[in-house]
């Protein structure tokens, strides 16, 4: 049994929208092993940010319910200062836009070394300064003795998110959480980048959240999935399962909108509809039923739970036993008739 | 770094060149001159024309700017009508008590405003924040001379803590350490009248700044490097949001000479806004084109001044 790293039970992160609490995290529950890749996805707005802000304590008005436990040690709702002696050491974090994440007017290699300096200040300025050197190279960063003393507007995004990725690893971290490392970058910098956090993964042994909505780039690095909906983790299952037999209906609708190679299918697949905001999410039912109407409603659950299918296979709510995509339905009754 | 600075400067030529033509011909466009009112009645008119004509009264406009900026350039101003002294020697005088006046008004400013925009952004929408904005809008919407009206009558004549006009007690040698307090003392009360309604501008630019910074992206890694909000503030948000204040010095100094030459009549405070006010009453010329020329280089090197200070603070804006 992999030694578990993460544990996050019954997480239910909530915002005040006019003096209502509206959870944007809900009910999930879920672990990191060590040296694991666990990957979270889904459509913009379905609380995966809201998910990796909830483990690094980054929300400052959130109402957080439930354990997050780092290490048996549970880290939800503790004082900022406990939380300080956590946040880039134990654990770093990779943000999405590297364009804003790091401060316009300080440099490089000073940015990078307050990492080290707020964990470790026994160290002498040449002595850190030399292990953000190291660093910089160790992210691939040509000539790291220049650029230490550049500014973030002198480098290009891929660049600078290899800083932001040097700044989360500074300290060894041994969960790194990387919210859409990719997103704000070009296709060719993308994978540059994912090998970088691949070949730190291993180097460091280190957990990995990440989180995307590039099923593409889950293909690639992760050893576990986890499929957000809404608030709700929906399916959760290692990838080879998840991308052989996807069972829930917005995993399939997922997988079914993304043009494969062979190009078999003359039109993509399109989820109607959008993420329901906050405040307008369905207090009870399967979150998804809006979007799939032409399955029967008895099909959902009134109080749809995770069911395990495989060992290590969840999934939320019936629906998925009896879910069609119209195309297929058509199609039967094609069959049926001739 | 100094390439940058050079060639602001250079820039600056050509602005002070348009500048001095403006006040030239504006002051000549004034109705009546010096002599028309000081000189003794009895003289008869024909004398007074033959004087105009001899001082190059009648003279193209363009004739008369050559003359006066050929003398500015070397540093003569002319004479005053008034005072039958050079220009120079009254202002020099003059300037050494404005300078230092506006000098401690804008140390107050920054003193009272800055911790208050600080306080102001990092506990935004609490009681606190809106008792530091009401008082900011409060300073906004009062007029300098009504205030410093007040200012004068509570404190310079019914509690009579401070002096009520003048810049030093008469009687002191100059250079001495209680003829140093002295001048202090004369020009604390006109200071502080200013400097408690012109906070608003620095006020509110810099909790707004803040408010805005505190969310950007940065300041979450800097959260998520560990950094505690202390330093957060001390480290990341402060500074950035430092730059519009830097970048606003110039107009700053533009306001303070304006508030100084109400501020300087108000107190009788013999500064270079008082000596402008009474030049133009008494149509010296010398002395209105002297001092206008003055503050408007003033203004300009105040430009230039939040120009490099934001260079320095700012390393997107330096040019190699």
């Amino acid at each position: 049994m992999a030694e578990k790293l993460l544990e996050i039970k019954n997480l239910k992160t909530s915002f005040r929208i006019r003096d209502e609490y509206h959870a944007a995290v809900d009910d999930v529950t879920l672990t990191v092993n060590k040296n694991e890749v666990l990957a979270i996805v889904g459509e913009s707005g379905c609380g995966k940010s809201a998910l990796a802000f909830s483990i690094m304590g980054l929300h400052t008005r959130a109402k957080i319910e439930g354990n997050i436990l780092f290490k048996g040690e549970d880290i939800a709702n503790v004082a900022p200062s406990k939380l300080n002696k956590l946040r880039g050491k134990n654990m770093g974090m990779i943000f999405q836009d590297p364009l804003t994440a790091l401060n316009p007017l300080m440099k490089i290699g000073d940015q990078i070394g307050e990492a080290i300096l707020l964990h470790n200040n026994t160290l002498s300025k040449s002595q850190r300064r030399e292990k953000v050197v190291n660093l910089l190279q160790k992210v691939g960063i040509p000539r790291p003795e220049h650029v230490f003393e550049q500014y973030p507007h002198e480098l290009s995004g891929g660049m600078r998110q290899r800083v932001v990725i040097a700044t989360a690893i500074a300290n060894e971290p041994e969960l790194l959480i990387a919210d859409e490392p990719t997103t704000a970058l070009d296709v060719t910098i993308q994978s540059q980048i994912l090998d970088l956090i691949k070949d730190l993964k291993d180097d460091m042994d280190s957990g990995i959240v990440l989180i995307t909505h590039d099923l593409g780039v889950v293909a690639e690095m992760a050893d576990r999935v986890a499929v957000m909906y809404a608030g709700q983790i929906v399916e959760v299952g290692d990838v080879l399962t998840l991308f052989e037999e996807p069972l829930h209906p917005y995993t399939r609708s997922l997988f079914n909108s993304i043009p494969n190679a062979h190009g078999t299918q003359d039109k993509l697949h399109v989820i109607q509809g959008i993420v329901p905001a906050l405040q307008n999410l369905p207090r009870s039912g399967c979150r998804f039923a809006p979007r799939i109407p032409w399955i029967d409603e008895a099909a959902h659950e009134e109080q749809p739970i995770l069911h395990e299918v495989k060992p290590g296979h969840f999934v939320r709510c019936t629906c998925y036993k009896h879910f069609k995509f119209p195309e297929e339905t058509k199609e039967e009754q094609h069959h049926g008739v001739s | 770094m100094w390439k940058f600075s050079l060639r602001r400067i250079m820039i600056m030529i050509p602005q002070l060149i348009v500048l001095s033509i403006f006040i030239f011909v504006l002051a000549k466009m004034m109705p009546g001159d010096a002599l028309s009112g000081q000189i003794d009645p009895n003289i008869d008119p024909e004398r007074i024309e033959e004087i105009r004509v001899q001082m190059g009264w009648y003279d193209p406009w363009h004739e008369q700017y050559a003359s006066w900026i050929g003398g500015v350039v070397t540093g003569d101003f002319g004479d005053s009508f008034r005072f039958k002294m050079p220009v120079t020697e009254i202002i020099s005088q003059r300037i050494v008590n404005s300078f230092w006046l506006s000098l401690v008004t804008l140390i107050l400013t920054y003193l009272i405003a800055i911790p208050l925009g600080i306080t102001s952004g990092r506990y935004n929408d609490t009681l606190r924040d809106q008792l530091i904005q009401g008082y900011s809008y409060l300073g906004f919407a009062t007029p300098l001379f009504i205030f410093a009206l007040v200012m004068l009558w509570v404190f310079g004549f019914k509690l009579g803590w401070f002096p009520t006009s003048g810049s030093v007690t008469p009687g002191l040698e100059p250079g001495t350490f209680d003829y140093f307090m002295s001048k202090f003392y004369h020009l604390l009360l006109p200071a502080l009248s200013m400097a408690l309604i012109a906070t608003y501008n620095t006020i509110l630019y810099l909790r707004n700044e803040i408010v805005d910074t505190k969310q950007k992206d940065f300041v979450l890694t800097a959260k998520a490097k560990g950094a505690s909000e202390t330093r957060i503030y001390n480290q990341h948000i402060l500074r950035n949001s430092l730059l519009p204040i830097a970048a606003f010095f110039g107009y700053e100094i533009t306001l303070l000479i304006g508030g100084s030459i109400f501020i300087e009549n108000i107190f009788g405070y013999p500064g270079m806004g008082q000596l402008l006010v009474e030049s133009v009453t008494l149509r010296d010329y010398s002395v209105v084109t002297a001092t206008t020329l003055l503050f408007g280089a003033a203004s300009v090197l105040g430009a230039l001044l939040s120009d490099i200070i934001l260079s320095i603070v700012d390393p997107r804006i330096r040019i190699k």
